[in-house]
């Protein structure tokens, strides 16, 4: 019996603008850069998966569920830039067969340097969730599946989700499967899901690759290795990256009409079925227990943090950034505050990345800077803005010339 | 492989790269087991006034200071000629003149007005020189032997087309630099059409960088297949280990290292220094190198009210270089169009990141580098202060920089030659 868990990732980070040294404006985002962007895989991606997955679900008449998590950044940006995106996932979440998943609202590395913020983000992503969706989530994904056995403490402490997602890496599962359910070392309650690195990168990076042995990918033959799970294992979890479908791998490599008919393949046979994460947490027992004590991701062949904080740039901007949490905070001033968040994304810290500069791979292709040294630069003028900012908040503040919340956020989702 | 090379400067007398680039490549040859034949221009006699302080050669062995024993397969020829790197027909002429002066004056012989007359000697003006030049290297030629002729930079292009003509072998031809890089639309008409000259009578072309070959394909009609490009490469300086040479500075040090002459953008230098200055004291710039813009430069440092900020130190050779390596934070070089650049690649063998004009050759090869593009004044001053304000920027700069520079070798360049010569040798 093996249960597919299919998961879907979807976010967009909120670029930056060209901001010098010289610059004194508190504009750090190129509004019309993400606006772009944000439509044209709007376009490309989330409207016509979002549509496929519809008529999926409703063809197999709940026998087809799946699983997202959506940033709390790039809900902001759909609300402003392509609100269609929005309905559309209303009526997925309508139709009962899709559950939503938990995150750091701003896609941020905050576990690793303020448990306090890193709460604060998952609260207000919940919160974000419920309120739109009418779901609160139950169960967790970190930041590039970030994990350790103190992050799987934490989050069972927080005592509001059942599970646990992350990478099912090599170094961690020794002779074992990851098609199994696990127990995080240290917890008592919380279950944790490994994804299944080599069917899900089949379909979210081989799938177009003609030099691949197994191109062209077909549903039958993917439904015909699936069936060689049955026996020796749970659940298949599918993990990926939503844009898999129409931004990575293009509508024209057929990847639409494979997942069109990746159902019917997979029910064919009897003992196979769809779940969503919590159902797979309810089916199944853990299998064992899973210790990891240093941190692991789903990013690059390393499957560790080398790609947000391998070289100086990286971990100085990083701690520079968090070194301000006390200041901004103090602030008072939402404004200051939310753009102190912003910057959190971990993407900002990715384009600083030196490992494959050499190479043009694929951390180059979503760069929107031409080299990661521009990256640093932009960010660290912009830090010193935001810090010289706090500074004059505070004694504005002190001489009574400032009211508090006078700035507010571009955007709140309210409900 | 046998090779009748027509070059320039070779070191220690050199006052650009052309000389540093003829020297790598050379070396390389050498190692690859290339027999060349270098032939260059040397000084009868060398007593006159000059703003480039060229050594003037031994004069007892006419060939003693070339005795580059490191080099196995170079044998080097001379001609007496006064054609250096880097003139231009006014250099020229305000040279001739001078020697002439002078000659006057030593053999104190007045009322001769030889404006023009060159004598045997050399052509009174530059256009004559270089075709005089070429006659006698064709001469040179008849007594040597060699496969194929590989000319670098215009100055060599009539005397390249003579040898190999008379001798029958083809002819490469190496293009460092255009006039449109030195002069930018104010091109001097004769030397454009010795380089449209040269560039059509080859049977192959070599350009130092894409961007070169671009200009050689946009401004001279030659088919983009008829060029080859090969960079240039670095000499590994030895031991890269900084010392320390205890030097306590607490001010930064920005460094340009150059010809000041308008391709290298010294204008947009300074008025990038000047904005730098208005946010940050403890900075200073130093313009290391001489040329025909020097004195404006310093004027307009001054004009700027940066003076003191400034320093000129002239040209600097040997050691010196060094030394201001050592000294300096950060290197700029805001070249206006740069075939290639070889400095940013020294600079960063010796330990101090660079910031590089996209109008650069260089910048195709570099990814470890700060680029710009060289009018973008206020893009530059952002950078400069970047990486004086951040440590782990320039820390990264530097080491990937320096490993990056480890694989750009004169060897390579060699090599790539080499098959260059083997195809049109094939070919013809």
């Amino acid at each position: 019996m093996a249960s597919i868990c299919f998961y879907f990732q979807l976010h967009q980070p909120l670029r930056l603008r060209h901001y010098t040294v010289f610059d004194n404006n508190g504009r750090y985002f190129d509004d019309s850069k993400n606006a772009f962007i944000c439509r044209k895989v709007a376009n490309k991606c989330y409207l016509p998966a979002n549509r496929l997955l519809l008529d999926i679900i409703k063809k197999y008449q709940g026998r087809f569920r799946v699983a997202y998590s959506i940033t709390g950044v790039l809900l902001e940006q759909l609300f402003k830039f392509s609100p269609e995106v929005i309905s559309t996932f209303d009526a997925l979440a309508e139709t009962g067969c899709v559950e939503f998943l938990a995150e750091t609202y701003y896609h941020s590395l905050s576990f690793l340097y303020s448990r306090d913020e890193f709460i604060e983000q998952i609260n207000k992503h919940c919160d974000t969730i419920e309120c739109l969706f009418g779901q609160k989530p139950k169960v967790f994904r970190n930041t590039e599946l970030i994990y350790n056995n103190d992050l799987a403490g934490l989050i069972e402490s927080m005592a509001s989700f059942d599970a646990i997602l992350t990478e099912g890496a090599d170094h961690i599962l020794g002779p074992r499967s990851p098609n199994f359910i696990y127990r995080p070392r240290g917890c008592g309650r919380l279950k944790l899901l490994l994804k299944n690195y080599a069917l899900s990168d089949d379909i979210a990076f081989r799938f177009s690759n003609r030099d691949w042995a197994e191109w062209p990918l077909t549903a039958d033959k993917y439904a015909q290795w699936i069936n060689n799970v049955n026996g020796n294992g749970n659940v298949v979890n599918l993990f990926m990256d939503y844009e898999t479908f129409g931004e990575h791998q293009w509508e024209d490599t057929g990847i639409f009409d494979f997942m069109r008919h990746l159902p019917e393949e997979i029910l064919k046979h009897p003992d196979n079925d769809f779940k969503t994460p919590s159902e797979v947490i309810q089916s199944y027992e853990p299998a064992g227990t899973i210790d990891v004590s240093n941190l692991i991701s789903w990013a690059d062949t390393e499957r560790d943090l080398s790609a947000w904080l391998g070289n100086a740039m990286q971990s100085n901007a990083i701690h520079e950034l968090y070194r301000l949490e006390e200041k901004v905070k103090k602030t008072g001033n939402e404004k200051i505050i939310e753009d102190w968040r912003k910057l959190q994304t971990s993407d900002h810290f990715y384009y600083m990345c030196t490992k494959y500069f050499a190479d043009g791979d694929v951390h180059k292709y979503f760069n929107p800077y031409d080299s990661p040294y521009d990256s640093y630069i932009n960010f660290m003028n912009i830090l010193g803005n935001l810090h010289s900012r706090c500074s004059k908040q505070m004694t504005g503040a002190a001489l009574g010339t400032v009211s508090q919340n006078k700035d507010q956020p571009d955007l709140q989702i309210v409900c | 492989m046998r090779v009748f090379m027509l070059g320039w400067e070779f070191p220690p007398f050199i006052s650009g790269g052309l000389g540093t680039a003829c020297y790598g490549l050379t070396k390389a040859m050498d190692q690859l087991g290339i027999k060349v034949t270098f032939v260059l221009p040397k000084m009868a006699d060398g007593k006159f006034v000059t703003h480039v302080k060229l050594l003037t050669p031994d004069l007892q062995t006419s060939n003693s200071f070339l005795n580059l024993g490191e080099l196995k397969n170079v044998s080097f020829r001379t001609i007496n000629s006064p054609l250096q790197a880097y003139s231009t027909p006014g250099s020229y002429q305000r040279q001739i003149e001078e020697t002439l002066r002078q000659k006057q004056i030593k053999s104190g012989v007045l009322g001769l007005t030889g404006h023009s007359s060159g004598g045997a000697d050399y052509g009174g003006d530059m256009y004559t020189e270089v075709h005089r030049y070429a006659a006698l290297a064709a001469e040179l030629a008849e007594k040597e032997q060699f496969d194929i002729v590989h000319a670098h930079d215009w100055m060599t292009y009539p005397a390249g087309i003579a040898v190999a003509a008379l001798s029958g072998k083809p002819l490469i031809v190496h293009m460092h630099a255009t006039e449109f890089d030195r002069s930018g639309e104010h091109v001097s008409q004769m030397i454009y059409d010795i380089e449209r000259k040269g560039l059509h009578a080859a049977d192959k072309i070599i350009a130092v960088s894409y961007r070169t070959r671009s200009i050689i394909v946009d401004r001279y009609g030659i088919s983009r297949e008829k060029v080859e490009v090969v960079y240039n490469g670095v000499e590994h300086n030895g031991d890269n280990i900084l010392a320390d040479t205890g030097i306590e500075k607490d001010e930064k040090i920005v460094l340009f290292l150059g010809r000041i002459t308008m391709q290298k953008g010294p204008e947009y230098f300074l008025r990038a220094a000047k904005r730098v200055l208005d946010v940050m004291d403890n900075v200073k710039f130093v313009m290391a190198g001489s040329g025909d813009l020097m004195h404006r430069a310093v004027e307009m440092a001054a004009e700027l009210g940066i003076g003191h900020k400034v320093l000129f130190t002239g040209f600097l050779r040997g050691d010196a270089v060094q030394k201001i390596y050592q000294m300096a934070d950060l290197f700029v070089m805001p070249s206006v169009s740069e075939p290639f650049g070889l400095v940013p690649l020294e600079a960063l063998g010796n330990d101090v990141p660079v910031i590089i004009s996209k109008q650069s050759g260089v910048a195709e090869v570099l990814k470890h580098a700060l680029k710009v593009d060289f009018w973008d004044v206020e893009e530059i001053a952002n950078k400069v202060i970047a990486v004086l304000k951040y440590p782990p920027l320039q820390a990264t700069l530097r080491d990937y920089g320096n490993f990056e520079v480890r694989k750009l070798r004169w060897t390579e360049s060699a090599a790539r030659c080499l098959r260059i010569y083997e195809e049109t040798l094939v070919a013809v």
